[in-house]
């Protein structure tokens, strides 16, 4: 989903994700429907990526427990112990794909890791239960250009690998080519182009440009 | 003086690990302590004085002090007031009912058995103190490293730490902040009940300046022993306590009268704030200190330009004519 500043995008995803409260309308994901439904009800389907790396992991915990908190949306009042027995093993296992060393820094508070790793957590974390939609809120925009193309790679396999329903924010044209199979653009709140398969394999970054200019 | 302490210090850690779980775990300064201390105090001796065993009545002052805690989290989450005016609320709305409570300001005990009395009467005052002290604030410190090392636990942590992102992990944040409130503030009370029984009676006035005694024992203690495992943390709580009381009596001891232990309460806290801001502040100093000898290159010089780099020596004359 691209579109200017103000367009918005940010309140449509945040609408679905349950931020705030929609004026009108109705929210259905996955058959339940989710319109008066708090944040934490939506979770059981639905994951989340924020911008800002800081938001989509504790930083005060450790890289593990963090791994716990996102591994199940239910149960958070659950009187059993969070640590069983098999589980650095099974979370390093889940971290080495990432290769940026955090399989060995399980124990390390996620305040200490870089913007880079931490957001490669964030996405991992987001990705862990399964969920039936994805919502990327321009996921790479904090990051320097190499760690972002590493996060957009990273994101790519991982939403092929788990066949994820994914929706994705963001402000860069080629990155809005290149993946996903369909492309929304907005604009003053309304839906003014919406493209998917050949159709949008098809379409050129001029094309989307003159668009926006328009 | 310092066994004196160590009994006093157990009798008032519960207050310490119920400032710790509100201002350390969740983050919010919660002013319900100043009403909640008092509330436990009143409902234990009232319980007492109206025939009720001390351990019921101790257990009575801590359930109080969950109830008071759980107006506050109601108050700060679903009425979405600033946590600092729900606990003033809460706070202000107690006097009057540690008031109803009490039926009068002051109410001591008389002939009642306080939970000191069960122990062999043989033993001095002292060590009756500190093993009740000692068992009371176990008991709490071992349900807490429990509850802490459960998934309710690692919620209640993340929702303090980042609630945005508790909630977009299925956490219902405004249960966590509630039951936090709720657990916070039971200890807190039954650091009142304690105290209560230790004094002999209960006053309406015993809850003023708690929570600055709180948050220096939390910060005394954390000068002590720092660590992230939750015991340790709780650990620091009780010798922050004990170090707190020991002050007291030692300015006690110098003649201070008892009128002006508040404002020394209130130094304490401002030192003790202070204190690891300082420490910090050294530590980055020495450290770069260090690094730049590793690195070869004068720790005068860096502030200037590569110019007067190259002699450091002028650097300081340089600096001197300007």
């Amino acid at each position: 989903m691209i579109g200017n500043n103000g367009a918005g995008k940010s309140t449509l995803l945040n609408t679905i994700a349950g931020t705030l409260p929609a004026d009108a309308g109705e929210l259905t994901l996955a058959g339940h429907k989710i319109t008066r439904k708090p944040i934490a009800y939506r979770s059981r389907w639905l994951s989340r990526v924020f911008q800002d790396p800081k938001m989509g992991t504790a930083g005060e915990l450790s890289v593990a427990e963090n791994l716990t908190l996102a591994a199940q949306h239910t149960g958070s009042m659950s009187l059993k112990r969070y640590r069983h027995h098999g589980q650095t093993a099974a979370y390093q296992e889940l971290l080495r794909p990432l290769n940026m060393g955090l399989e060995n820094r399980l124990t390390t508070q996620v305040k200490y890791l870089s913007g880079g790793q931490r957001q490669a957590l964030s996405l991992l974390m987001a990705t862990l239960s399964q969920p039936e939609l994805l919502l990327l809120d321009e996921h790479t925009a904090a990051l320097d250009p190499q760690t972002s193309q590493k996060v957009m790679d990273l994101t790519q396999t991982i939403v092929e690998q788990n066949h994820l329903t994914t929706m994705m924010i963001t402000h860069k044209m080629s990155d809005a080519l290149k993946y996903g199979n369909r492309l929304v653009m907005v604009q003053d709140g309304q839906i003014k182009l919406d493209v998917r398969d050949e159709e949008k394999q098809n379409l050129r970054q001029e094309e989307l440009l003159s668009l926006f200019s328009e | 003086m310092l066994i004196t302490s160590i009994g006093q210090g157990l009798l008032w850690a519960p207050l310490a690990i119920g400032v710790f779980i509100t201002f350390r775990i969740l983050d919010i300064p919660d002013l319900t302590t100043e009403g909640s201390f008092p509330l436990g105090a009143a409902v234990t001796v009232s319980a007492m004085v109206s025939g009720q065993s001390a351990l019921v009545a101790s257990l009575l002052g801590f359930l109080a002090g969950c109830i008071a805690g759980w107006v506050t989290g109601v108050l700060d989450t679903k009425l979405r007031m600033p946590s600092l005016l729900a606990g003033i609320l809460t706070m202000t709305g107690l006097y009057s009912i540690n008031m109803h409570v009490m039926g009068k300001s002051n109410v001591p005990l008389l002939d009642q058995k306080v939970l000191t009395s069960y122990l062999p009467a043989g033993w001095s005052l002292d060590l009756q103190t500190i093993i009740v002290g000692a068992v009371i604030t176990g008991i709490v410190m071992v349900a807490l490293i429990w509850l802490f090392k459960t998934r309710l636990g690692l919620s209640l942590m993340a929702t303090g730490n980042n609630s945005a992102m508790s909630a977009a992990n299925g956490i219902y944040t405004d249960r966590m902040v509630i039951i936090g409130y709720m657990v916070s503030n039971g200890c807190i009370a039954l650091s009142g009940a304690l105290i209560a029984q230790s004094n002999g009676y209960a006053d309406i006035g015993m809850g003023i300046g708690t929570i600055v005694i709180g948050l220096a024992s939390v910060l005394v203690g954390e000068i002590f022993l720092r660590g992230r495992q939750m015991w340790v943390r709780l650990t620091a709580m009780v010798v922050g306590a004990i170090i707190y009381r020991f002050l007291l009596t030692i300015a006690m001891g110098l003649g201070f009268p008892v009128d002006d232990l508040k404002i020394l309460s209130a130094g304490i806290l401002v030192v003790v704030i202070c204190l690891p801001l300082l420490r910090n502040k050294y530590q980055t100093k020495q450290q770069l200190k260090r690094y730049l000898k590793q690195i070869g290159v004068d720790s005068n010089a860096t502030t200037n330009s590569s110019l007067k780099r190259q002699a450091p020596s002028e650097g300081l004359l340089s600096r001197d004519s300007k």
